[in-house]
């Protein structure tokens, strides 16, 4: 009831999300750990699985519960046309393009402050090609990257700069996963 | 307590008579037919009226489930989120394409570029394709077996009683039934195989070695109430030839050696199972390794095409996935048996879920747990194909032709082909499979390496 209110996936949704959190957790004691995400053989080879998993851990917890689960993947919940006309006193939905947009952000922002600096940037990067490219072809891919985004000079990509690069992206499409049901 | 004397001996005539009687109509309807190989046919009529049954009991949730306005849970074999079967390029570029009007062909690197990874993997978190393939395929009606049922709830009492029944009949009649047709199958290997064993070589000793393996593995099929149709039986394996099969539990091999004669190939076990083992190899040549010997894979590819070339043995029954896999897909097939250089007889086998699922779940279940859900099952229904012998090809390697004959039997039997490892049910996946991932994406972003001079 709770779940669905904030999250907004509908009754059937959630049990089927549940009964997947169930099979994924091999200890049966209603939490997930690290562990049983990386047993998942697509996400391990996923570049950034590791990141991907983080995003479901508060800061300093090990354990991810389901209510919890549940609200990182709501982040992926289509934007339906009905939600777009909503008031605006609400609450924002965790599905709100804003919402996805930050969610991408703190894959960057590994250390949480807010900012991508141009070390972060390097080890995502690093973490996204591999042993593929030369340190110092990464190192001016990241610079110009940068300095492209930065407005305010401060060498590092804030969340509102973030968002100016990538306002004409789809947002909304790329990072929904459609349910069949 | 005195009133029960002049009852006790009214009670044990009863219980010799009926199983007196238990035993004849055993020997009747059961063991002769196999010992002949052929069929009343009661087994057909079971299987008919049990679907009926399961119908009229799903029919039942359902309506019992509107009336109470609750929601029905219906599993989904299918995945439950939409997923697109594009490439990592085309996805990459479809995000920077709408994010910017830059000339696509130049590689480089795009904020937006995260969202793709970051989408897969959540896709992959709420529905993946292999470790749904090492538990138990879910129902779309009900069975009437508890352990299959997500609705349980007191619908009816028609349908309860219904299930009542059901577990009178399972636990009381059936499975004693099979027991002891099991326990006189494996006895009767046994001492037959031992008993033929002593024989010297020729064709006598073939021919009863044929035929005490077939009416043993006859009995256990009925010992377990496996329905099998088989399809296409003039494509059944011939001597020098390697027989390979997709694996789902270990009664794939009681179905397939009913049917035919094979000599096997695994390792050999303590207990009762290198016992039977033993008695085996007296009558035929089998070929059992020791388990030091398993590791040594040119021992036991030099042991296989030993057999294989002998063209009066008979050919080999392997299972190349290497452990067992739900049923809904074949995985990978280990690339040893494709190197020997044999004809390959691929068959497949699809399991019908709906009177009892075969697949063993070895970290759940062990095999006498196993053995026993089996047995208080309804009955074990599947299929088998004989698909056409193929050969290796010139020009092609030993794990190109395992993948063509994983996908031939993927076909048939109408099976997910799938890429992955069954290993993967107890490993974890290796790195070279994201370094394929990482090397494709850094090609977006440097392009090849004629381009670097470029930039």
């Amino acid at each position: 009831g709770e779940i669905k209110k904030e999250t907004g996936f509908s009754h059937s949704q959630i049990t089927r999300l549940y009964s997947r959190f169930t099979s994924l957790d091999k200890g049966e004691n209603g939490t997930l750990s690290r562990e049983d995400f990386q047993r998942i053989p697509e996400l391990a080879i996923n570049p950034l699985g590791d990141r991907i998993i983080n995003a479901f851990f508060p800061e300093g917890e090990d354990q991810v519960n389901f209510r919890g689960f549940m609200r990182t993947l709501a982040h992926f919940r289509p934007i339906e046309d009905n939600e777009k006309s909503k008031d605006q006193n609400g609450p924002e939905p965790l599905n709100s393009r804003s919402n996805k947009l930050h969610f991408a952000f703190r894959l960057y922002d590994l250390d949480k402050d807010d900012k991508i600096s141009r070390d972060e940037l390097l080890q995502v990067l690093r973490m996204m090609v591999g042993v593929n490219i030369s340190d110092e072809q990464l190192g001016s891919i990241a610079d110009r990257t940068i300095q492209e985004a930065d407005q305010d000079g401060d060498s590092a990509i804030s969340f509102a700069e973030f968002v100016k690069v990538l306002e004409k992206v789809d947002v909304e499409q790329k990072m929904s996963i459609r349910f069949l049901h | 307590m005195f009133l029960l004397l002049p009852f006790d001996s009214l009670v044990v005539n009863l219980l010799g008579i009926s199983i007196t009687v238990l035993f004849t109509l055993l020997l009747v309807f059961i063991i002769v037919p196999a010992i002949f190989g052929v069929s009343f046919g009661i087994r057909k009529v079971y299987m008919k009226t049990l679907l009926k049954i399961f119908q009229w009991a799903t029919l039942r949730i359902e309506r019992g489930a509107k009336e109470k306005n609750h929601p029905l849970y219906k599993p989904y074999i299918n995945g439950i989120i939409a997923k697109e079967p594009t490439s990592l390029e085309e996805e990459i570029k479809e995000i920077r394409r709408s994010g910017s009007g830059k000339a696509l062909d130049t590689p480089e690197f795009e904020l937006s570029d995260v969202f793709y990874f970051c989408r897969k993997g959540i896709e992959t978190i709420m529905d993946d394709e292999v470790t749904k393939r090492f538990s138990a395929e879910e129902l779309e009606s009900w069975n009437l077996l508890s352990r299959t049922n997500y609705n349980f709830q007191y619908i009816s009492l028609r349908l309860t009683v219904l299930w009542g029944l059901g577990v009178l009949i399972r636990y009381c009649f059936l499975l004693p039934l099979r027991i002891a047709l099991a326990f006189t199958g494996i006895s009767l290997l046994v001492t037959g195989t031992t008993v033929v064993g002593y024989l010297p070589n020729g064709r006598c000793k073939e021919f009863l070695s044929r035929h005490v393996h077939l009416m043993c593995y006859r009995i256990c099929v009925r010992a377990l109430t496996a329905i099998i149709t088989y399809h296409d039986r003039e494509n059944r394996p011939r001597n020098g030839g390697i027989c390979v099969a997709n694996h789902t539990s270990p009664i794939d091999v009681i179905i397939l050696a009913s049917d035919g004669y094979y000599a096997m190939v695994g390792q050999i076990h303590g207990g009762l199972m290198g016992v039977i083992q033993r008695a085996m190899v007296k009558a035929c040549p089998h070929v059992w390794f020791e388990r030091s010997e398993v590791k040594d894979r040119h021992l036991v590819a030099k042991r296989l095409t030993e057999h294989v070339q002998d063209k009066s043995k008979l050919p080999i029954l392997i299972f190349p996935e290497g452990t067992c896999i739900n049923n809904t897909s074949v995985m990978m097939f280990k690339k040893g048996s494709f190197e020997i250089g044999a004809t390959v007889y691929p068959v497949a086998i699809k399991y019908d879920p709906q009177f009892g699922d075969a697949f063993w779940n070895s970290s759940k279940y062990g095999m006498v747990t196993y053995l026993l859900r089996m047995m208080t099952s309804w009955a074990i229904v599947c299929s088998v194909w004989y698909l056409p012998p193929m050969t290796r090809q010139p020009e092609e390697d030993a794990v190109h032709f395992a993948n063509r004959v994983k996908s031939a039997i993927a076909r048939q039997g109408g099976l997910v082909d799938l890429l992955w490892d069954g290993g993967l049910k107890r490993e974890k996946v290796k790195d070279a499979f994201k370094e394929e991932q990482q090397k494709l994406y850094s090609k977006m972003i440097v392009g090849n390496h004629e381009d670097r001079s470029r930039s």
